[in-house]
């Protein structure tokens, strides 16, 4: 019996034992499992904030390696003789004789004693298209500025055709297969730019065109400076209205506001306004102050009360936020010298919460900056070449010129939609850095 | 005169108050002993002055350009000839802009009919009284307001007050302008939909399931007479969002936890800012990398996968169509798009889970990821809905890049390859271009847009009402 209790006292033992073991392995197991999730959990994250990185790196090398090429633009040097006889022109020649003079049939017959061997039709026309057709254009106006060049033999730096320049930049002297070869070039033409290119007449420079010029429908031509005024006239027209506006409201709402409905409702519709799709302003203006008020279409004024609707509410919160984070200390002391309560306000409160204002309103801008839609609704989508001179002319906008350009086939706009992308970009860059240096330059910490 | 010219005028009129003003209360001041014994400071007086020649001046620019047209266009139809009177709305303002055209030269005289003749001399004279009338005026009430001013300065009278509360009165006009966009947005969208559904009965346009708003112009032509079932539209919307969140909130919010929990202050110092480039890129670029680069990719990769199915006898994948404007490729750009978004709203409401219900979990043995899942997360969902549900009004109304690259085939369909439409690509492209206001084609852009509207007011306070219910819990 005794030896039959050790055995059971003992077998009870090392039963607990093993469950012992048995438990010790499975906790063992199961911390394995968990540090493996845990461990899992971990690389999620770092995952995720990867994917997120990598997005933003993606999206810049791609419009950056897609845009580089629009900043510098292929020029054919050829010596061209502006003949007298042929132009019908003489130094003394006026302006109004210069302009009636056929510079396109000059440029033409300049173009094809170069290539006496091109004699077909075809062929001439070929010729003629390596070149931008603004050509004659180009050559008229050297001449009204100095007629004296009537006459003589000129190097004129002749503007490059979309499919010659891009051809040349993306495609020649590379060995490539037919298929994968960029810019549509006949044989002819080919030719003609590989003993250009012998020659050694052929050279890239800056592209000052594209910001000089406003779009056109020839891509070798088309810029952005009409954009990139109609853009700053549409955000002055936006800070002029939306700054005043946002502060006055800012200051009501944090310093004069009874706790009444109406205060309610103003910050309600404040909040809603904030998430409203910027698409809906667009039908805003389109109705009320185009169609209602008939004020006219395309032009930046309209375009900047629209958007100075659309970003209000993110320069009344981050201005009341400003507003806010003065201490309640400035106020008693201004009240205690006998200040009225709008003095307090306009001469300390104001004054001091300044800072953060500007910085709402510059990331208010910012957004306006990029903000499409809306200015597709009130017909800032107009193919328009003319720079705008005021806040009344009809203008477009850059984003739109961008949204515009995306459409079109040719490569070359691809090029100069990536470039007006980064210049975009550029603008966006500076306006919200100018924000946290002014944030992190002007912020007091009470 | 110009618009500019005058208010250049006005504003150089308001500045001479301002000094007269100043001039006059020192004048006055000097006899009495100074300016101490004023009921305010000269700066007062000076500003009462100016804004007494300002505002009214202001007001009469103001109302003067907005109701010109209208009471202008309504005298030259009286002067339109019997026949025209009776004509329909329609062609009635057609034939307004023509007068129009005509008066300021456009066109010819001979090509409207003479009997529009007094029309057209009506409109040259009153626009030209319009022109001349207008500066006058307000240069009258200019004046009159500077003098009615200048009257009041008195020792006795305080102009501070005044000042203070022309200010006042200004305050809350500018408060205000938030209720009257409000208002006009409502309204506007309203108007135009009860026209709108007058021409096509409510339920078609909410329960019909097809979309092609082509309308015929002329009777004759053979064109459909249009159909406007918004339900493509809706499921379009519907998909690409979908596919959007499904790549923003896994993203964002395990991007946001690893950032809050994980992360040392130095990576987070550069991840954020990082990803909010993200949120600070104008959508129209995203657009633009939607439709040239992603999409082409994801068409391509799609065609070699349905090559490979084709060599390997795998049906389903030989049988893959790739769209050239796909959803897939709206979603995805819009994911990436909406993922700051998310992260950042997710951020906010892991940072407010007190760091206690932290302690306690791990003091009971818990993992960090255990801590996360099971006490972290639980307390921040209310905020982390509220974010989602933000993230997809944002989704539902964002514009350029499914204008850019979802394309504008209306079809009810659930597959990402194939090319969808959505509310926001129908509005714009109704409404690029001159149509006709009153056409049911442009009218169809504001019922859309009283939809979208009504949805992401709805999502936006649903959301706005979880978050906040969750943040008072722990407050």
């Amino acid at each position: 019996m005794n030896s039959s209790t050790k055995t059971d006292a003992s077998r009870a033992v090392e039963a607990l034992f093993d469950d012992r073991e048995l438990l010790a392995l499975k906790r063992a197991a199961a911390l394995k499992r968990r540090n493996r999730s845990e461990k899992r959990f971990r690389w999620a994250g770092r995952l995720s904030i990867t994917f997120g990185m990598a997005c933003v790196l993606f999206l810049f090398t791609d419009i950056i390696s897609k845009g580089i090429g629009a900043f510098t633009q292929t020029y054919v040097d050829v010596e061209i003789t502006f003949d007298q006889d042929q132009l019908g022109l003489t130094p003394q020649s006026t302006e109004l004789e210069i302009k009636a003079a056929s510079f396109g049939s000059f440029f033409k017959k300049a173009l094809r004693e170069q290539y006496p061997e091109v004699t077909e039709r075809k062929e001439k026309r070929q010729l003629y298209a390596l070149f931008s057709s603004d050509m004659p254009l180009i050559l008229r106006n050297m001449v009204i500025a100095n007629p004296a060049l009537m006459g003589t033999t000129q190097t004129v730096s002749m503007i490059a055709d979309d499919d010659f320049d891009t051809y040349y930049k993306h495609s020649y002297g590379r060995d490539q297969d037919e298929g994968d070869q960029i810019g549509r070039l006949s044989d002819l033409q080919e030719s003609v730019v590989d003993s250009l290119v012998k020659s050694g007449a052929v050279v890239t420079k800056f592209n000052t065109i594209l910001f000089t010029n406003s779009t056109s429908s020839e891509p070798e031509l088309a810029g952005i400076k009409g954009a990139v005024i109609g853009s700053i006239l549409t955000l002055l027209v936006t800070l002029a209205l939306s700054f005043p506006i946002a502060v006055a409201t800012a200051i009501y709402l944090e310093e004069f506001a009874p706790t009444n409905k109406l205060t309610d409702f103003i910050e309600v519709n404040i909040n809603n306004l904030a998430a409203v799709p910027s698409v809906i302003f667009g039908l805003l203006g389109l109705a009320i102050f185009i169609n209602f008020f008939g004020m006219p279409r395309s032009v930046p004024l309209i375009g900047g009360f629209v958007l100075t609707l659309m970003t209000l509410p993110t320069i009344i919160i981050s201005s009341r936020a400003a507003i806010k984070a003065v201490p309640p200390s400035i106020r008693e002391a201004a009240y205690g010298m006998g200040a009225s309560k709008m003095q307090t306000v306009l001469h300390h409160v104001l004054p001091l919460a300044m800072p953060g204002m500007l910085t709402g309103t510059i990331i208010g801008m910012a957004q306006a900056l990029g903000e499409t839609a809306p200015l597709l609704m009130i017909g800032m989508v107009a193919f328009i070449v003319d720079t705008p001179t005021g806040i009344t002319d009809p203008a477009t906008v850059l984003p739109v010129q961008i949204y515009l350009w995306s459409d079109s086939p040719e490569r070359m706009f691809v090029e100069k939609t990536s470039a007006a992308i980064m210049v975009l970009l550029a603008f966006l860059i500076f306006m919200n850095g100018f924000a946290v240096w002014l944030r992190k330059r002007l912020e007091r910490r009470w | 005169m110009n618009l500019s010219t005058l208010l250049l005028i006005i504003i150089l009129g308001s500045a001479v108050a301002y000094f007269a003003g100043y001039t006059r209360s020192q004048q006055i001041a000097k006899p009495i002993g100074g300016v101490r014994n004023l009921a305010t400071l000269p700066t007062y007086y000076a500003s009462m002055v100016s804004l007494w020649a300002l505002i009214p001046a202001l007001l009469v620019v103001f109302f003067w350009s907005v109701l010109d047209g209208s009471i202008i266009s309504s005298l030259v139809k009286s002067s339109l000839p019997s026949e025209a009177k009776q004509l329909s709305d329609e062609n009635l303002s057609l034939l307004m802009s023509q007068v129009g055209n005509v008066a300021s030269g456009i066109g010819s005289i001979e090509s409207l009919g003479s009997e529009y003749a007094p029309a057209v001399d009506r409109l040259n004279s009153l626009t030209a009284i319009s022109n001349e009338a207008m500066p006058l005026l307000t240069i009258c009430i200019l004046v009159i307001g500077a003098l009615w001013g200048f009257r009041a300065i008195k020792a006795s009278n305080n102009a501070r007050y005044t000042v203070e509360k022309i200010f006042n009165m200004m305050l809350l006009v500018c408060s205000s302008i938030a209720i009257f966009t409000t208002f006009g947005i409502v309204f506007s969208v309203l108007f135009e939909s009860i026209h709108f559904f007058q021409k096509v009965p409510f339920f078609d346009f909410l329960l019909g399931t097809h979309w092609s708003p082509q309308i015929a112009i002329r009777a004759d032509q053979a064109a459909a007479s249009g159909s406007f079932g918004v339900l493509p539209l809706i499921v379009g919307t519907l998909l690409i969002s979908f596919i959007a969140l499904l790549i923003a909130v896994p993203v964002g919010l395990m991007s946001a936890i690893y950032l809050s929990e994980y992360a040392s202050a130095r990576l987070r110092g550069i991840v954020k800012p990082t990803l909010e480039i993200l949120a600070g890129v104008p959508t129209v670029v995203y657009g633009f990398f939607a439709a040239l680069t992603v999409a082409p990719a994801i068409r391509q990769y799609g065609d070699r996968l349905r090559d490979w199915g084709a060599d390997n006898g795998i049906e389903f994948l030989a049988n893959l169509a790739v769209s050239s404007e796909s959803a897939l490729a709206a979603g995805i750009v819009m994911g990436v798009m909406i993922i700051p978004f998310v992260s950042s709203l997710s951020d906010d409401v892991i940072n407010a889970v007190p760091q206690s219900l932290r302690d306690g979990s791990y003091g009971l043995g818990a993992t960090q990821s255990e801590t996360i899942k099971k006490v972290v997360f639980p307390a921040a969902l209310p905020g982390v809905v509220g974010g989602v549900l933000l993230a997809a009004s944002r989704a539902i109304g964002e514009t350029m890049i499914v204008v850019m690259a979802a394309g504008l085939a209306a079809k009810m369909t659930i597959n990402p390859l194939e090319a969808v439409t959505t509310v926001t690509v129908q509005i714009v492209t109704l409404l690029i271009g001159d149509q006709e206001f009153d056409s049911a084609k442009t009218l169809a852009a504001f019922a859309l847009g009283l939809f979208l509207f009504v949805i992401t007011l709805v999502l936006n306070i649903v959301a706005l009402k979880v978050v906040k219910k969750y943040r008072e819990q722990y407050e």
